[in-house]
């Protein structure tokens, strides 16, 4: 019997986006306050879980066509590029560098190579969390 | 190039990040994976060079100050620890093109071989003892991927088995680190040996100092922690084996070399008279392994317990002479034990048994390969002018200046048991009668043959040009004998 899980599909479709802008304000809160890349990491997969627990596998995966073992690579590259930057500066590995801009909008903000890094660990950790979960789903 | 030391971990870590991006393409995953190594092996050997003419090589990450950040410190016996995991890994890789399978290469095989020589690399590196736990979990977790990838079913019960061992002892590297930290305070290695002698290792560092023996020997190996080690070893397939064996418990037994010269050398009269005591029983224990089998595997991989004995008796002596020898040993076990393992691989593969009482008359239509064994069998023993001699001699000698007769007998008398276990591979698989063997064809079989060969080529320079190795091996066991040099290049003038 095919249950109509109509209530459950339409408060994702409104709570989903929700948790992604929490996870993105946690991630960039960072630096000052509590929150980073890997509860960020964790909030974005925990909200692609939902869309999963709502919809099944296959739509997930036509919605969100990304193959998440190359973002897990993708992650770490970014993390050692940031962190190997510094090499090119004969300074030693993983010095930042930070400067302050004055941005549209935002007015005076300090942009840091840390957050670099950081959007690296996201990455990976999106991508850790949603291989294992999917190979787990999909095993017969 | 102030950043020169961290190469040999960066490189292998890049390019497996390389090979996540297209797992399928097994001619490219082959050639990126032996470029990385060699590129790896070429950048260590530079960097030896430098240790050798400007001294110990010290890096704080992030400029901060040292104690401060993670310290990154090449020593000589490191950037030699580095090179030899290096020259493994390429001929692990090599000998991997034509033993190891579709399949698995197919599934982040080489990957997991770079991770895992980045963890190795980095644990030889690290200046901090936390920093050296991460690399241990990074070694590790690319060492369960290695041991169950396949799928076979002693994979699984073998890798259930290693990973519970493993997790145990992980914890209990954590817990020992948090006693260490509420005690002095710091985590840089070189910190923690000032502060140690400040507060002149009262009783609970003594019992720290028992904890990490507990936790390397569980990682290295040794009596009565050996246990696991064995049957696990024994279920993936060789070149995995021959990559662990080689390594792993290398990795172990470099950390007790670490902290029992660097930390603890104030209540030697303790620690370092249970470190003797256990590694000597560790060698009796190896020796018993290594006669009870008739399976070529276990034979070898006892000899991996017996040889982690020798290298932490000398290492237990505190005399420069057996450090030495304890240096010596280690290298030319790591290549040694490569090289063996590859070479029973390619008898398994010829005969498609590793039972010696199927095996026979192998010398009649593999003179090479039996040779070629005869003499890795002989560098093991110590026989010279092989690779296993001088490391020997030294640490007897050592033991005997230490005055340790007992101990230096012990170790003498286990040379002739390890002689006598490898001799019996060598006399039931080359000589007698003849039996069925797997045709393989020449291609194949020279695929494998040739990296067995130039390795143990390798340790026969090693042993005959062990003159020309002394002032590297002098420079390694002088850090460890007098760590104050080591301090100094962490921390500047203090």
């Amino acid at each position: 019997m095919k249950t109509n899980d109509v209530i459950l599909q339409t408060t994702t479709k409104v709570i989903f986006f929700i948790i992604i802008l929490f996870s993105i304000h946690i991630f960039f809160a960072g630096h000052y306050a509590p929150g980073g890349g890997f509860v960020g990491g964790l909030l974005t997969s925990s909200g692609i879980v939902l869309l999963l627990l709502a919809f099944d596998l296959k739509t997930v995966s036509t919605m969100l066509p990304i193959n998440y073992t190359v973002m897990v690579a993708i992650g770490l590259l970014i993390a050692l590029g940031t962190a190997a930057g510094s090499i090119f500066f004969n300074v030693p590995f993983f010095t930042h560098a930070f400067e302050y801009f004055t941005l549209p909008l935002l007015g005076k903000q300090s942009l840091h190579t840390a957050a670099l890094f950081d959007a690296g660990v996201y990455l990976v950790v999106v991508g850790v969390t949603m291989t294992i979960i999917q190979s787990i789903g999909e095993d017969e | 190039m102030i950043n020169l030391l961290l190469f040999p971990i960066l490189l292998p870590f890049f390019f497996a990040m390389i090979l996540l991006l297209f797992p399928k393409k097994l001619f490219l995953q082959r050639t990126i994976s032996i470029v990385a190594l060699a590129l790896t092996a070429v950048f260590t050997i530079i960097l030896m060079l430098k240790v050798k003419s400007d001294g110990i090589q010290a890096i704080t990450l992030g400029s901060w100050p040292a104690p401060f950040g993670i310290s990154m410190v090449s020593d000589m016996l490191s950037v030699l620890l580095v090179l030899s995991s290096t020259i493994i890994a390429i001929f692990v890789v090599w000998y991997s093109f034509s033993s190891i399978g579709k399949e698995r290469e197919s599934f982040f095989y080489y990957p997991g071989i770079l991770f895992m020589l980045t963890g190795v690399n980095g644990a030889f590196t690290t200046g901090d003892i936390f920093n050296m736990f991460v690399f241990f979990e990074v070694l590790l977790m690319s060492s369960y991927l290695l041991i169950v990838l396949g799928g076979e079913k002693v994979q699984l019960r073998e890798s259930i088995k290693y990973i519970l061992v493993n997790v145990i002892s992980s914890a209990l590297f954590v817990i020992t680190v948090a006693y260490l930290y509420s005690v002095v305070g710091t985590l840089n290695m070189a910190d923690i040996s000032v502060k140690i002698a400040q507060i002149d290792q009262p009783g609970i560092i003594t019992v720290i100092a028992v904890l990490f023996l507990v936790v390397f020997g569980l990682k290295g190996a040794i009596f009565p922690l050996f246990f696991w080690l064995p049957s696990s070893y024994a279920a993936p397939p060789i070149p995995v084996l021959a990559l662990f064996g080689a390594l792993l418990t290398k990795v172990g037994v470099y950390a007790i070399m670490r902290t029992y010269t660097l930390f603890f050398t104030l209540d030697q009269g303790f620690t370092h008279e249970l470190l003797m005591v256990l590694s000597i029983l560790t060698i009796v224990a190896g020796c018993i392994g290594a006669l009870a089998y008739f399976d070529v595997k276990k034979i070898i991989i006892y000899n991996i317990i017996i040889a982690v004995g020798v290298i932490l008796f000398g290492a237990s002596q505190m005399t420069e002479t057996a450090l030495m020898g304890s240096v010596f040993y280690l290298i030319h076990d790591i290549l040694i034990k490569g090289a063996l393992f590859l070479l029973i691989g390619v008898i398994i593969a010829i005969t498609g048994t590793s039972n010696l009482r199927k095996m026979g008359g192998l010398i009649k239509t593999y003179p090479m390969l039996g040779w070629t064994y005869l003499i890795a069998a002989f560098g093991l023993a110590g026989i010279p002018p092989l690779s296993g001699f001088v490391g020997k001699l030294l640490i007897v000698q050592g033991g005997f200046e230490a005055g340790n007769l007992w101990g230096s007998i012990f170790i003498l008398a286990s040379s002739l048991v390890v002689l006598l276990s490898v001799m019996r591979i060598f006399i039931y698989a080359f000589w007698g009668e003849p039996v069925q063997v797997i045709k393989l064809d020449s291609i194949q079989y020279r695929n494998l043959f040739t990296p067995a060969a130039i390795l143990v080529g390798f340790s026969v320079i090693y042993g005959v040009g062990s003159e020309w190795l002394v002032p590297y091996m002098s420079d390694a066991a002088e850090v460890l004998y007098n760590p104050s040099t080591y301090i100094k290049a962490v921390l500047g003038g203090a």
